[in-house]
């Protein structure tokens, strides 16, 4: 996303022919230093603060201890961040639209408690508890959306009394022992248990997702000339298919080394691309993002703004009780660790530390990788080093003040602009 | 006599204890460029949102056409062919000008964005409409006030209008982008939509405006024929030196129609 808007930057300032005519090698460099200097000073940076905080941690940590960024290290942080993860891209749909929800951690917590108690309690198939249990997340988020939309009260309000009720729901539910175990082999334990190890499939799902980019891009590329407007010069969609390709062989390569791509990590990935394409592609993504720009424009412009409000918090829900699966699955029982507010804080977190604006309008949900990624790391890093926790928040609470200072500034600097 | 493409009749709106509109009568024929003028808190920016379903009357009758309709929403009035260019611009700062354009009625092919057709559009647009914008990509923020007037401009002029509301639309404007937004207004016209002019600007109402609907403290003060009535005679009716308000329904109609 970051660097087709700048592509188009500079595109969109000169005529079509002159960007056809390439105008050199050097020149269309200059267009892209000046287009970043531009976003810059716009305070638009997108994802690259926290591209380089994930660097620096990892660098420093694997300074520190060798086996940080091991094979056997990155596959359980790759499956260790699902869980979080999730809840995190519910968040993003949330900030996008300008709200909060603070109530995704208690979700998480009652649809894993929710399952447990369908499945081992009532003996209920596992495919169906799932499928209840995800359908309440829905529920909840959608009446949260309910109480903010159309009774007016604050999401911030509506979603703390969720907080505190969807968390003694789940505690009653745990009942007095306040854990329920499930197998070990069943359907919602192989979340986080399964590996494709087989090189045929993951170097293949590796190919898949190059060409599948390389694909789209030229088509894009050949509809825009097609219509005689600027596009993106082949040495750029080339230079971001060997990226995209040198992080994907890279991270199956690694993950190979120990037990396969997790399939944890493959549907997170796919639940990412799939809401991302649903922001940036969709009209109703584009609804969500007018919402955060500003509501009373979206509602003059004929947005149903309590429609999409509403979704957006089904959606929060949704991906919260989500997430409490993929967190229950871990530990293969349902325990009242995700209600006790470490993962609320770690999601809204991740979504903030990886770009997402707390002031609503910009951001993406890869933000949510990226965010949960530097957190998971900061921890395992930690955790191998044997650092006690409280160090590990004090580093976190740090991180997190870092990227919201940034957000603000660049909104002050957005502003400031847009003033002028 | 042809009937008005838009009438008002009795309108009023009431914010809590404030009366902001009071039994308003308003004729929009099509093909014609009415002002609306009157002092600040004069009612104005009320009566525009009342009829362009952003904040709809609290009692009173809408006709389109000598039928009556209910515009109770945004939704209503683009159907009817109403489009808006509010005096708070009512853009979305994040977004590009594409997506702004096209925000509400977004093109798409089986639910995905037409990105290409509507970038396509919109620089045609902007082409015809002689409008310079230097990237139709950059979010709205990054763009002069000038340029984002221009822009909440040229998105009502995405489906020809058949009713253009303007409010205060040059407020931001310098000289050059004043004069090509007074063509636009006379080229519509002439191709026979209805334009309701909110302004200050007497020159630019002397330029382009048929008839000036005067407003104070929302009830009707006068109604007056450009081509043959004073500045000063307006401008008194605004103020309140003279009380029009009986003036409002001429006893001859004919006679404030050009």
């Amino acid at each position: 996303m970051k660097g087709r808007r700048a592509g188009a930057g500079t595109s969109g300032s000169e005529p079509p022919a002159g960007r056809r005519g390439g105008g050199g090698r050097r020149g269309r460099l200059r267009a892209y230093v000046d287009a970043g200097r531009r976003r810059l000073h716009e305070g638009e940076l997108g994802p690259a603060p926290a591209l380089l905080a994930l660097a620096v941690t990892w660098t420093v940590f694997q300074g520190l201890n060798e086996n940080f960024l091991s094979p056997r290290n990155l596959s359980v942080l790759s499956v260790d961040i699902v869980g979080t993860g999730m809840v995190a891209v519910g968040v993003v749909f949330v900030l996008l639209i300008g709200e909060i929800d603070l109530s995704v951690g208690s979700l998480a917590g009652l649809s894993g408690a929710l399952f447990a108690a369908l499945n081992v309690n009532l003996g209920m198939a596992e495919w169906l508890a799932v499928l209840l249990a995800v359908a309440c997340g829905a529920a909840t988020g959608a009446v949260h959306g309910f109480f903010f939309t159309k009774i007016g009260v604050p999401a911030f309000v509506v979603t703390l009394a969720g907080l505190l009720a969807w968390n003694g729901l789940m505690l009653f539910l745990l009942g007095p022992e306040g854990s329920i175990s499930f197998s070990d082999d069943g359907l919602v334990a192989t979340l986080t248990s399964r590996y494709f190890g087989a090189a045929a499939v993951t170097y293949g799902l590796a190919v898949l997702g190059t060409a599948g980019y390389v694909l789209v891009a030229f088509r894009d590329r050949r509809r825009r000339g097609a219509a005689g407007m600027p596009y993106r010069p082949v040495g750029e969609i080339w230079a971001r298919a060997v990226l995209l390709a040198v992080v994907a062989f890279t991270t199956v390569y690694v993950l190979g080394r120990f037990e396969g791509l997790p399939l944890a990590l493959l549907i997170f990935l796919g639940v990412i691309v799939a809401s991302d394409l649903c922001l940036r592609r969709t009209p109703y993504g584009r609804q969500v993002l007018a919402l955060g720009g500003g509501v009373e424009a979206a509602r003059r412009a004929g947005v149903d703004v309590a429609h999409v409000r509403i979704t957006v918090f089904l959606v929060s829900g949704t991906l919260a009780a989500v997430g409490g699966l993929f967190v229950a699955s871990r530990l293969t029982s349902a325990t009242q660790v995700p209600g006790s507010g470490m993962l609320l804080i770690n999601a809204i977190a991740a979504a903030v530390i990886g770009g997402t604006s707390l002031f609503g309008g910009r951001g993406s949900t890869w933000s949510a990788l990226l965010g949960v990624l530097i957190i998971q790391s900061i921890a395992s890093g930690m955790a191998l080093l044997g650092v006690q926790p409280a160090v590990q928040f004090m580093i976190t609470g740090g991180v997190l003040l870092t990227a919201v200072a940034l957000d603000s500034l660049a909104r002050h600097a957005a502003e400031s602009r847009g003033r002028a | 006599m042809v009937q008005p493409l838009l009438a008002l009749r009795g309108v009023s709106k009431r914010f809590a204890a404030v009366q902001a509109l009071v039994d308003v009568e308003l004729e929009i024929r099509a093909g014609e460029v009415v002002a609306l003028v009157g002092d600040n808190a004069a009612g104005k920016s009320t009566l525009v949102k009342v009829i362009s379903g952003v904040g709809p009357a609290d009692r009173g009758v809408v006709e389109w056409e000598g039928r009556t309709v209910q515009i109770r929403s945004p939704q209503d009035a683009q159907a009817l062919g109403i489009a808006t260019v509010y005096q708070d611009l009512a853009m979305c700062g994040n977004l590009d000008v594409v997506a702004n354009l096209y925000l509400g009625r977004e093109i798409h092919r089986f639910g995905v964005l037409d990105e290409v057709e509507m970038e396509r559009r919109t620089r045609e647009l902007l082409q015809t409409l002689s409008i310079r914008i230097p990237d139709v990509r950059a979010p709205l923020a990054t763009l002069s006030g000038g340029q984002r007037q221009v822009v909440a401009i040229t998105r009502s002029f995405l489906d020809p209008p058949r009713l253009l509301l303007l409010d205060e639309p040059t407020a931001s404007l310098g000289i050059e982008q004043t004069n090509q937004l007074l063509d636009l207004i006379e080229e519509l016209r002439d191709r026979g939509a209805g334009v309701l002019l909110i302004s200050h600007n007497m020159g630019d109402i002397k330029a382009v405006a048929d008839r000036v609907a005067v407003l104070r403290l929302g009830r009707n003060n006068g109604l007056f024929n450009v081509s043959t009535t004073s500045q000063e005679q307006i401008i008194s009716s605004i103020t309140g030196a003279v009380d029009n308000t009986a003036a409002h329904r001429p006893a001859n109609p004919e006679e404030v129609w050009p």
